[in-house]
């Protein structure tokens, strides 16, 4: 067993298939929150593949692109510093804030590095101890952990030069608040595979039981996918919702034990900042008292003007489900992947990225 | 960005492994998986395994989709 070619055979993706046509009556809506389930829908053609009575939706499941403009400006602002090197994931850096982007501050001379772990840039500190070290912080309950495992180790390591600007954001409250919205009515929410394995199953029941919406953890293989949308499709034809999970190699119902407890040692519930939805509350993740001295937010005084999205852009809509990339003007004409104007172009799990790069680059 | 992909741990050191990817070595952290075992495929991402992989669980899976797909 090597959890790949396995989830990848035809033959049982089309059977899969075949049952989803056979069982599916009712009209259905169906949102994959996590980007990563939007790639892998894209890439594999699920969605021509289904009825034409089932709707897949794409939620705000990219940290890169709910980052809110504001904290763009703001990872900016710390690499215009001149003793700050800022460190970041490589999706961050062509994001655009309200006048710039990483990349373009890197150009103009500030020391701007990507990195392929928190513990490289943990690494990167150790090394420059004149320097201070900023690791910007995005992701969701899938990467919070990492960060906090690196300030844990900070901490034993008494490393003084190294801090992080808390970005990290959690999937449960943000599945609320679009279902609050009321913009979008769903049946079914395909959950996100990774974010489970950290927090399981458990946190999604709310969903289920308050809203009567069918909830399925998914894999990211095409078969993972597919037995997620017809697990969805039987408890939507058959009026009972639950939790489920389809990705038992992954997921289990508590999680990961140890993952959470490190996030609980390092991290406390605050409210947070999307793009397109504003601020949310009980949301994101920020660093606790216990763990202060490594916070950027406290540490450095950071300034940045007011935030305005760019014209025309209709991230906001898309990253809620109210829109397509295909309703965008700018979609696959100014804004691409070469040139992206908002910040669903530039991440490559971003809903306009993988529209272009799968499904038809111009729409209109 | 929550990418994570199976990783077959070749060997143990503390809180670090060396682990296989298709064939590729590279060290990564168990700090999040202290129950991590050298034979084990992990889900590594951004440097760290976040979970381990259930062979069992796994072949279940298959089997279960393949009893769905008869009963009908």
């Amino acid at each position: 067993m090597k959890f790949v070619d396995e989830f990848r055979d035809a033959n049982r993706a089309l059977q899969v298939i075949e049952y989803i046509h056979n069982t599916s009556r009712r009209q259905t809506r169906l949102m994959e929150f996590c980007g990563g389930h939007t790639v892998s829908i894209m890439k594999n053609g699920i969605r021509q593949l289904m009825p034409k009575n089932i709707e897949m939706l794409s939620g705000p499941g990219c940290p890169v692109c709910v980052t809110s403009t504001t904290d763009i400006d703001r990872a900016i602002a710390l690499a215009d510093l001149t003793d700050v090197i800022v460190t970041s994931f490589g999706d961050m850096i062509r994001v655009p804030g309200n006048q710039s982007t990483l990349q373009i501050a890197k150009a103009k001379g500030s020391d701007i590095r990507v990195v392929y772990s928190v513990l490289d840039a943990l690494r990167i500190a150790r090394e420059n101890p004149e320097k201070r070290v900023v690791f910007i912080g995005i992701g969701f309950e899938t990467t919070a952990p990492t960060v906090a495992a690196a300030l844990i180790q900070a901490e034993r390591d008494n490393i003084q030069n190294f801090f992080v600007l808390c970005l990290h954001k959690v999937c449960p409250p943000i599945m609320k608040a679009i279902l609050d919205l009321g913009e979008v009515r769903l049946n079914g929410i395909v959950c996100p595979g990774h974010v489970s394995a950290v927090i399981g199953s458990r946190p999604y029941e709310f969903i289920a039981r308050d809203y009567n919406i069918a909830c399925v953890v998914s894999g990211f293989e095409p078969l993972d996918i597919l037995q997620a949308v017809a697990m969805l499709v039987k408890q939507i034809e058959k009026e009972k919702y639950s939790v489920e999970i389809a990705y038992r190699r992954g997921v289990k119902v508590d999680g990961n034990p140890q993952a959470l407890k490190l996030m609980d040692q390092v991290f406390e519930i605050s409210d947070a900042d999307w793009r397109g939805i504003g601020i949310v509350p009980a949301s994101g993740l920020r660093i606790n008292r216990n763990y202060q001295r490594f916070d950027a937010e406290t540490n450095f005084d950071i300034r940045t003007n007011p935030a305005n999205e760019p014209a025309g852009c209709q991230c906001g809509n898309i990253l809620r489900g109210a829109s397509t990339p295909k309703d965008c003007k700018l979609f696959g004409f100014s804004c691409t992947p070469e040139h992206p104007i908002g910040p669903c172009m530039v991440s490559t799990e971003g809903t306009c990225a993988a529209y272009y790069q799968y499904g038809g680059k111009i729409g209109h | 960005m929550c990418l994570a992909i199976p990783a077959l741990v070749d060997s143990i050191d503390g809180e670090k492994a060396i682990v296989s990817i298709e064939g590729v070595r590279r060290e990564i952290s168990i700090q999040l998986t202290p129950e991590a075992e050298t034979g084990d495929y992990v889900l590594l991402h951004a440097g760290f395994a976040i979970g381990i992989l259930d062979e069992t669980e796994a072949l279940q899976t298959l089997d279960m989709l393949r009893q769905v797909l008869e009963v009908r």
